[in-house]
């Protein structure tokens, strides 16, 4: 009997234990959010988290976006020439970087850069008591660290891809005119001609999806830190992974949600 | 003031508090001793509310603390962390003066940082300190740091988590007088967890000794010496043979 029911179980255990940790996440975010209605709000915190996830976070969003658009026009350049179509170059980097690279790759660089850091400094002040001081003190840990990250980073994100999006399709524009002999001003012209709103749009709400996705998964895993610096490492892995895996399958969801009808 | 009443309290397999009941009354100075790991610095963290209790009950001024508002309740308390437990991000000034920066205690800001030169000097620190980081400072000096945040907002009940440990003589003396002048002139209910026995005689109106996740005795700080309680003579005096095993 038990060597039957011995492969179920463990499927069955990782599933009840992911479906728990989802379950625990969504219950964690709730908790987060509802703060924002309830004052006070702490200014100084949403400040600081902005700066440190949007500013700080600029140049190794902008460098990924530059190489990417590069790239990205020497690639859609070769495969357009096995039928003719080297034309839809500007365009296609253009669509390719606001609706997909720009947010995607954005957001998995801020993942890295972000949740890491997010997920270590609450885990540090977890295993250091800092967390159950904030809360003698009166002070909220949810509302004073979860809620101004969580805000900062779906608010700063959208204007990293806006950002990224501009580089990239800038470092498509260079490789374009001076790899490929395009034509600086008509590259330009196919660019803005094709570029629709919501192509920009979507990317932007998609960023904002992942940002939340970032500072979620590194306050997450901060305050559920174990004891000890084995503790905090662990959840900075964890928060990176979780992260990542979360903007990949929520940027599946919703590109189904907004491009397919 | 304070009652706990067969407080219960597992990590896992292990049974760390198992029926712990004492009494603290109103403007008295609590002193426990216990070995390392008996669960003294969980007891506090249960009546604060930082760790449940698996079972019992904890009343503050007659009333359960797992049904009185939160805030109201912690507005009440200050508390020393063993290990000082300081934002490491915030100067040593905004540390002290955190609760008087925000929420129903907030003051202007120079107010705030005045009172908290005050209170660092009452713990032998110097207004230059006001502006470092706690990482700049000293193990000795970051708890001191976390003694003037515990008193800052001139709490009814304190409870003090090891003031005295890694500092010198002196300043332990200081700090001894200090959490005694606090008691006796501001009213005060203090609870204080330290292994320094002249501490506790410095201290101490009452004494407490948990072991094995239990009372096992109280009494007024002049009983102690003639408790008749193999265990408490054993701690007091620093014995390694005795009831207490050295391996725990
Ligand atoms: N959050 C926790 N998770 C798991 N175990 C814990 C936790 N907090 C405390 N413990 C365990 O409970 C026991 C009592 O810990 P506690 O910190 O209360 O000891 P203590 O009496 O204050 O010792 P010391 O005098 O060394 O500070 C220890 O064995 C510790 O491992
Ligand atoms: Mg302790």
């Amino acid at each position: 009997m038990t060597a039957l029911t011995a492969p179920l179980a463990a499927i069955g255990r990782p599933v009840i234990a992911t479906l728990a940790l989802i379950g625990r996440l969504v219950l964690f975010a709730l908790e987060g959010v509802s703060h924002l209605f309830r004052p006070p709000f702490y200014f100084r915190e949403f400040g600081q988290a902005l700066w440190q996830i949007g500013w700080l976070s600029l140049p190794v969003v902008g460098l990924t976006a530059f190489f990417t658009g590069g790239a990205l026009a020497l690639q859609i350049y070769a495969g357009g020439a096995r039928f003719s179509a080297e034309a839809v170059v500007p365009s296609i980097v253009a669509i390719g970087m606001a609706r997909e690279l720009g947010p995607v790759l954005g957001g998995l660089m801020v993942a890295a850069r972000v949740a890491s850091s997010i997920a270590a400094e609450i885990g540090t002040m977890k295993v250091t008591e800092q967390i159950d001081a904030l809360t003698t003190l009166s002070t909220n840990p949810m509302k004073y660290l979860t809620l101004p990250r969580l805000l900062a980073a779906t608010l700063a994100v959208p204007i990293l891809v806006a950002v990224g999006d501009s580089i990239g399709i800038a470092g498509g524009w260079i490789v374009g005119v001076s790899r490929l002999d395009f034509n600086a001003a008509t590259y330009l012209k196919n660019t803005v001609d094709f570029l629709e709103f919501w192509d920009i749009a979507s990317g932007l709400l998609k960023g904002a999806a992942f940002g939340f996705i970032v500072a979620l998964a590194g306050c997450f895993y901060g305050m559920q830190s174990d004891r000890g610096a084995q503790g905090v490492g662990r959840a900075t892995k964890s928060a990176v992974v979780a992260a990542s895996v979360m903007i990949l399958a929520a940027n599946y969801l919703l590109t189904e949600l907004f491009f397919s009808s | 003031m304070i009652t706990l009443e067969n407080i219960h309290k597992s990590f896992g397999a292990q049974h760390v508090l198992r029926g712990v009941t004492l009494e603290v009354p109103k403007g008295t100075s609590m002193v426990v001793i216990g070995g390392s790991g008996t669960g003294k610095s969980v007891l506090l963290k249960c009546i604060l509310g930082l760790v449940s209790p698996d079972s019992g009950t904890i009343r503050v001024a007659g009333e359960d603390v797992t049904r009185s508002d939160r805030d109201a309740f912690l507005a009440r308390f200050g508390m020393l962390f063993q290990g000082g437990a300081l934002f490491d991000s915030l100067p040593v000034w905004q540390n002290v003066a955190f609760r008087l920066m925000r929420g129903s205690l907030k003051r202007p800001k120079a107010e705030a940082r005045e009172i908290a030169v005050a209170k660092l000097r009452r713990v032998g620190l110097g207004p230059d300190v006001a502006d470092k980081l706690p990482a700049e400072l000293s193990g000795g000096m970051q708890k001191r740091v976390g003694l003037a945040r515990a008193i800052a907002a001139e709490p009814e009940i304190i409870f003090f988590d090891e003031p005295t440990t890694g500092l010198d003589p002196i300043m332990a003396g200081v700090i001894n007088d200090l959490i005694r002048e606090i008691v006796t002139e501001m009213g005060a209910t203090a609870v204080t967890i330290t292994h320094d026995m002249s501490s506790v005689r410095a201290i101490a109106d009452n004494v407490a000794m948990l072991h094995d996740g239990v009372i096992k005795w109280t009494g007024p700080v002049e009983k102690m010496d003639d408790s008749g309680d193999a265990y408490v003579d054993q701690f007091i005096h620093g014995r390694a043979d005795g009831p207490i095993a050295a391996i725990r």
